[in-house]
Parts: structure tokens; C-alpha cells; sequence
């Protein structure tokens, strides 16, 4: 492992000065980062450690429940206020990774991660994400686990996580800070395509900090849930997964909310394509013409393509309650 | 670079100035010789290196070590001794839960938080809750056999 300077934060100031550093890194699980610094992918020069800050609180406030950037996934996923207010974030999080990384990985970590293509990983292949101009070696190589929305001829990389996701669909805030203030954004608008420079992901600045995710309460958020399909049973990422929410006035959907994931190179929602299905019951028809226009942006290889007929088998799963399609 | 630690190893403190590149793994077997823990993928995806920080079963070759500050670390060796094993030591040996036994300490150290969690209470949700640990010899069937005798009985 290249050598770096280890930076450990006794507070957010002590973080937001050391981050200005060019090079620097923040580590808060390391679960992601120190696999990806063993494999030469990420190499800082500065690592800031940023443990100590309490940033791990799970709270209520006044319409929203906040939770701390360090919060651990396992904490998260079992808190009673994200089972009553958000119960997608906690079946999301319950679906990810294994025990041990949900106890260590944080939500602010887990919103970070890099993707887990395997060119991206292995730096003996090309990869415009981890080298800028290098190419893509997916584009014309195994890819049956990349993404078929939002791709570009830079990259096709799929976005890993489970809990973006699920916060995607509930219409949560990212709080980050800098030396400059405060901010916090959409996480509708946190994420990046790739584009033509895949390897900016996020529209988080070099000198920002997440110090936590607001979701707001509502009774939308209130009927969440989220639905993974993968190869293995456990502990894998996912080819299809989607969260739901949605609220109805008798058999007529009222309010709806679906966000996909495994498909997108960015956690990926439709809005337009949801008012489709608003007024409507929720029909074999209602759902294959949300579905339609969900997907008609999508570009599919012919190893991923089984990618969408998951989606829509896992979106007529959720909305039907269970019956097949 | 270094940089100096503090924390505890079964109890015992330690205090060094370390390697800032070395993970909690490589410190326990190559610095403080407790080699039960063992080194399998280095990479988080078999679990071989499971030990507890602060009660919680962690991945220690994705902790670098300069990172526990205050911590508590506990391994396979602060669990139990060859005359008093540890309940689950005991169901492992009982259930024949492992051929070569390398995954085994790993097993052990992630089952201590299975047999306390209320939502594993099937074969089911055991499999499910120890999925982060792989078992190449193909032991699972007589691994959740013993877990599930440590939750129903509390011993063996």
C-alpha cells in the first residue's frame, strides 16, 4: 500500500481543514476505502479519520428523521423510527453486504462507495473512472452485472449501493458541510452520470463533509419498501432491486414513488414515468405502462439485458403485493 | 508514517506507535502474535478474520489499526481456553462444524453475535445472518446446527 499521512479528527472543524488537502481521504468504516487503498485503486495521501465525531445519531426532528453520517448500517437498519417512517431504508441496508461490513460501514460511507466493476478494481485494465482517458474495458468486455441506465461510451459502470436507492425513493436530503457553511442537497441531485467524465460521481466537493441524511416524514415515506434480487441468497450485490412507495385512496394510487437499483450507473427514479400511475389502480396494464416508460431510455448489452425483465418482474412483485406477473 | 495507539486486545492494553498502513489484522497476528484470527481474502468477502470491536463482529483487515483509538478488541483467543471453551467452541466440536478449520475462529467470532440477535431465530436466518463468513469446506449445515443449539440451550 502506498504510503499517506494519517490525520485523526478531534472534531468536524479538524475534519473540514484537513480535507482541503489535496490527495486527502476521509475514513469512517473503512470498508470500502482500505480495500480500495490494498488494491492500489484509491491512493491518498492524506487520510483523515474521522471516528470521533458525533456523527452517529438517529433522531427525530420536528417532520424529518435525521441520521448521522457515522451511524453504522446495522444501526440503522433495526431503529424503530426508520421501521415506522421509512421501512425501505431499513429492508435496504438489512440487504446489503454481511453482518460484520453493516456493523462497521456508516451511512455517509455507504452513499460514497465506489462502484464494484471489476476494471474499475483491477488496475490492469483501462478504466476512465479510476484513469481518465484510459478507456473501457467493460463496454466490450463481461459485463452481465453493468448498468443499462445512464450509461455513456466512458462508462457503464453499475452504482452498488442499496441504501441510495431506498433514500432515493423517499425523497432524502444530504447535509454536507465545508469551511464555506452549510448545504444540503436532493439525493435526486447528489449523484452523477458519467457522461463524458466518469470519474466524478457525486456533486460533492473535494472539501466537503456529509454529516448526515434527512428523510422527511410523510405518509408516503410511512409505506416504503424495498425488494433486492441478486445471484446469491445473501451477501451480494444487486442485479435488480426496487423501492416503492406508494400510497392509495381505496384501489386508486394517489401518491407514488418507485426508485431502481443494480441498473443505473446512478440510483435511478422516473418521476414523469410515476404520474402514469397516479389516478390509476394498480393493473397488469396500469404497471407495464409505468414500466415502458421507466425503461425506454435504457441500453442493454446482450449479457445484461436480463437485467430489465428482472426489474419489471421485481416492480410487478412489489406493486401487485406479491403476485406474479 | 507512524502514528501512536491506544486500545485493547482481550482486555490486555495496547499502546504503540504503529504503521499507519497496518490493519487491525496484521497487528494481531504479526505485532501481538495472536494468530487465531486468520487471514483469508484481506479483502472483506470471507470473514476468515472476524473478531469483535466494541462487542461488534468486524472485518479486521478492513480496520487499519491506527483507527480504533479507545476501542475494544476481542479475538477467538479472549473467548474461551482448551479446559473452559466457550459454549459455541464446545457446539462446533459437538456438531462437527468444520473440516480444516480454517474459517473456523471466524466462525466462532461472528456466531457470538448471531446466538444474541432475536431477528436469527430459524436455520433460515441464521444462514442469512452469517453470510459474511464463507466455509470452503462446505461445513454450513453443521455450523447453523451448533448455533442453533448455543440459542436454544445457551449451552452445549
Amino acid at each position: 500500500m502506498e504510503p499517506f499521512e494519517f490525520v485523526r479528527a478531534a472534531g468536524i472543524q479538524d475534519v473540514l481543514v484537513a480535507i482541503r488537502r489535496p490527495g486527502s481521504r476521509i475514513l469512517a468504516g473503512g470498508t470500502s476505502l482500505v480495500d480500495l487503498m490494498k488494491l492500489g485503486v484509491e491512493t491518498p495521501s492524506t487520510v483523515v479519520d474521522i471516528n470521533a465525531l458525533p456523527l452517529s445519531m438517529i433522531s427525530v426532528e420536528g417532520d424529518a428523521l435525521t441520521i448521522g453520517a457515522l451511524a453504522s448500517n446495522s444501526d440503522v437498519a433495526v431503529h424503530p423510527a426508520i421501521e415506522q417512517h421509512a421501512p425501505a431504508v431499513g429492508q435496504a441496508l438489512l440487504s446489503g453486504a454481511s453482518g460484520q461490513i453493516r456493523n462497521a460501514a456508516t451511512v455517509g460511507g455507504n452513499l460514497l462507495q465506489r462502484t464494484r466493476c471489476t476494471y474499475f478494481r483491477a488496475r490492469d485494465w483501462p478504466c476512465n473512472k479510476r484513469e481518465p482517458g484510459s478507456g473501457c474495458a467493460a463496454i466490450d468486455g463481461i459485463n452481465m452485472g453493468h448498468a443499462v441506465l445512464g450509461t455513456s461510451r466512458s462508462c457503464i459502470a453499475v452504482h452498488p449501493s442499496d441504501l441510495a436507492v431506498a433514500l432515493l425513493a423517499v425523497d432524502a436530503y444530504v447535509h454536507l458541510a465545508s469551511v464555506a457553511g452549510e448545504r444540503r442537497i436532493a439525493i435526486g441531485e447528489f449523484y452523477c452520470q458519467p457522461g463524458d467524465i466518469p470519474s466524478r460521481e457525486t456533486v460533492i466537493g473535494p472539501d466537503e463533509l456529509i454529516t448526515k441524511v434527512e428523510i422527511p416524514i410523510t405518509n408516503l415515506n410511512a409505506t416504503s419498501s424495498y425488494l433486492k434480487l441478486r445471484g446469491r441468497a445473501s451477501y451480494e450485490f444487486a442485479s435488480a432491486s426496487v423501492a416503492t412507495a406508494i400510497l392509495r385512496d381505496g384501489d386508486i394510487v394517489i401518491d407514488a414513488a418507485v426508485a431502481v437499483g443494480g441498473l443505473g450507473t446512478v440510483p435511478w427514479r422516473n418521476r414523469t414515468a410515476e404520474k402514469l400511475l397516479i389516478g390509476k389502480q394498480l393493473t397488469q396494464e396500469s404497471i407495464l405502462a409505468f414500466c415502458d416508460a421507466l425503461f425506454a431510455p435504457a441500453s442493454a448489452t446482450p449479457s445484461n439485458a436480463y437485467k430489465l425483465a428482472l426489474a419489471r418482474g421485481a416492480i410487478h412483485r412489489t406493486l401487485r403485493g406479491g403476485a406474479e406477473w | 508514517m507512524k502514528t501512536r495507539v491506544s486500545f485493547t486486545v482481550n482486555g490486555d492494553t495496547i499502546d504503540t506507535a504503529i504503521d499507519v498502513r497496518a490493519t487491525l489484522l496484521d497487528v494481531l497476528r504479526e505485532e501481538l502474535r495472536l494468530t487465531g484470527t486468520k487471514k483469508g481474502c484481506d479483502h472483506g468477502q470471507c470473514g476468515a478474520c472476524t473478531v469483535l470491536v466494541d462487542g461488534k463482529r468486524t472485518l479486521s483487515c478492513l480496520k487499519f489499526a491506527a483507527s480504533l483509538e479507545g476501542c475494544a478488541v476481542l479475538t477467538v483467543e479472549g473467548i474461551g481456553k482448551p479446559d473452559a471453551l466457550h459454549p459455541l467452541q464446545a457446539a462446533f466440536i459437538k456438531h462437527d462444524a468444520f473440516q480444516c478449520g480454517f474459517c473456523t475462529s471466524g466462525q466462532i467470532m461472528s456466531a457470538l453475535e448471531v446466538i444474541g440477535d432475536p431477528l436469527a431465530n430459524t436455520r433460515e436466518a441464521v444462514r442469512e445472518k452469517m453470510s459474511g463468513n464463507l466455509c470452503r469446506c462446505g461445513a454450513y449445515p453443521n455450523i447453523v446446527s451448533a448455533i442453533m443449539e448455543v440459542k436454544s440451550n445457551g449451552t452445549v
